[in-house]
């Protein structure tokens, strides 16, 4: 019913929000804010050590220049080879074991509701503790060195890769793997022949992705005994030799350019 | 295969019954609702059985049953002296390969070669390792060469199935069920994703190469004119039942009109 004529005229309202959803919005925005100022409260910042903060970083940086190269033949090359090392290891040791709980949480390779939260709670419990602490822990199992670092990296990298792996397991197409069926397949010969052909760019991806990710933990493992360049770093960090520190860093920095560089490049071949 | 056995027609040549009796098959996917209502049908061991019928009449159920890609509520699949429906693990996985499928979305592994996805026909027969090594035995491969060039893909052998045409790729789903050497094929809505005149060719294909090997074909198409064409009986089914059943030349617009339902589309 549109009113005719100018006298009738019908404006229409239109607002995005109702007076109580704004109301709701509002007090959303006031607790976040009373969030910050809490958190800036409890933290406690002493304001005398913002205030040279430039300074000390400017010192820091001053310190570790000229960066020592000498070192590098000596310790650092050995500790770079032992993180490389750990990473690649470890992403096999993690894919392996993933594998098998990627299985069980796919549902539809698992039909079992209990079966799938059993695999899923083994991916959370892994991915939940950071690999540093599982290094704390194979540390104090195994003491310190590579053995432990790696561990650590693969045990911690599970969660991960089985969770992305059960996912594309999951999203395999179910024409083929039917069709298998009806061929009569046994079970293990639709999965290597129905599945594994659609899972497999994306478990090559997911591993190379995931030791990417790895060759940087790896890289700091050491500071907790984990073997490798951190292991370097906290020796030169605790005999304030900063030239060196800028020696370990600079390499850390240099072996993920070149571990991104790598996977993105291998990913790029097969996909 | 018992020699002392009674032959009853019709036998192929080793002598093998190919005659598939469903009895009073019902299904349900939801509790009271039957997609399936009582279905009986006995299918000769030769010759095409077409089953036409309009969207959502359980003609799908019904052939899946068959192999039991769907479970049948009640009922009885009779087929090579063993009851389809009662079978489970290994004795099903074993009667299953005795049936070939024909998908709508032609189903092959894309990633895999035509070959080899020929080849998985036989994964029911060899051992695991063998199909995950690609170590099939001499004979396997050598007759899915023979079967590839029977269906005018000899050239494509080693080509990824994700490169092919539709009617490539069903030609290669045509090849994989001859593969299982089978006593039966099914094939579900075979034409539904094909252009017409590709349509033709895959019903001739099928048609032919089944009828030479004598193995029975049951084939769901939704397209009267080639069922018409290519089927020795039609079955035409309604809301999950058997509304007719007959040789093609006996099926008329008022047994059409009772299948589908309406008029318009008949003029």
């Amino acid at each position: 019913m549109i009113p005719a004529g100018p006298a009738g005229a019908h404006v229409r309202h239109w607002q995005r929000f109702t007076f109580t959803e704004r109301v709701m919005r509002s007090l959303f925005y006031i607790v976040v804010l009373i969030g910050i100022v809490w958190s800036l409260q409890s933290i406690e910042i002493i304001p005398e050590f913002l205030y040279d903060a430039p300074q000390q970083t400017a010192d820091l940086f001053v310190r570790m220049w000229p960066i020592d190269w000498g070192w590098y033949p000596k310790v650092v090359h050995a500790a770079l080879m032992e993180t490389l090392h750990t990473a690649t290891l470890g992403t096999i040791l993690a894919v392996a074991m993933a594998t098998p709980v990627a299985l069980l949480v796919a549902r539809n390779v698992t039909r079992s509701v209990l079966l799938n939260s059993i695999g899923r709670f083994i991916l959370v419990a892994t991915r939940s503790v950071h690999a540093m602490i599982w290094a704390l822990f194979f540390v104090a199992v195994f003491g310190p060195g590579a053995l432990a670092g790696t561990l650590a990296i693969a045990v911690h990298s599970i969660g991960f890769t089985g969770k992305f792996l059960s996912e594309a397991i999951e999203e395999a197409k179910p024409g083929p793997i039917e069709a298998l069926k009806a061929a009569g397949a046994p079970p293990l010969a639709v999965l290597i022949k129905g599945i594994w052909p659609q899972v497999k760019p994306a478990f090559l991806a997911l591993a190379m992705f995931r030791w990417d990710i790895n060759v940087r933990e790896s890289a700091v493992l050491g500071l907790v005994g984990g073997g490798g360049l951190g292991m370097a770093l906290d020796t030169a960090l605790s005999n304030l030799y900063w030239d060196q520190a800028g020696l370990v860093l600079a390499v850390i920095f240099g072996i993920v350019i070149v571990a991104e560089i790598a996977t993105s490049w291998a990913r790029s071949r097969i996909i | 295969m018992d020699a002392s056995a009674p032959i009853k027609p019709p036998v192929d040549d080793a002598g093998v019954d190919r005659t598939l009796i469903i009895r009073s098959l019902t299904k349900a996917y939801r509790a009271g609702q039957p997609v399936l209502k009582n279905v009986s049908l006995k299918v000769e061991g030769r010759g095409m059985t077409a089953i036409i019928g309009p969207s959502g009449t359980g003609k799908s159920t019904l052939i899946r049953c068959i192999n039991r890609l769907v479970d049948p509520t009640a009922g009885e699949i009779l087929f090579l002296d063993q009851d389809i429906a009662k079978l489970n693990g290994r004795a099903l996985r074993q009667m299953r390969r005795r049936i070939g499928m024909v998908f709508q979305e032609y189903n092959l592994v894309e990633r895999l070669s035509v070959i080899e996805n020929v080849l998985t026909g036989r994964l029911g027969y060899v051992p695991v390792w063998r199909a995950w090594l690609r170590r099939f035995k001499a004979r396997d491969i050598e007759r899915a060469f023979q079967l590839l060039d029977a269906v005018g893909l000899g050239a494509l052998a080693t080509q990824r199935a994700d490169q092919l045409s539709g009617g490539q790729r069903q030609r290669v789903g045509i090849a994989r069920a001859l593969m299982q050497e089978p006593d039966l094929i099914l094939a579900d809505e075979p034409t539904s994703s094909l252009d017409p005149k590709t349509s033709v060719e895959i019903m001739e294909l099928i048609a032919k190469r089944a009828g030479e090997r004598d193995i029975p074909v049951i084939v769901n198409i939704h397209n009267v004119a080639l069922a018409r064409r290519f089927a020795d009986r039609v079955v035409g089914m309604s809301k999950g039942e058997i509304v007719f059943d007959g040789p093609p030349r006996d099926l008329e617009d008022s047994h059409l009109l009772q299948i589908y339902g309406g008029e318009g589309w008949l003029e």
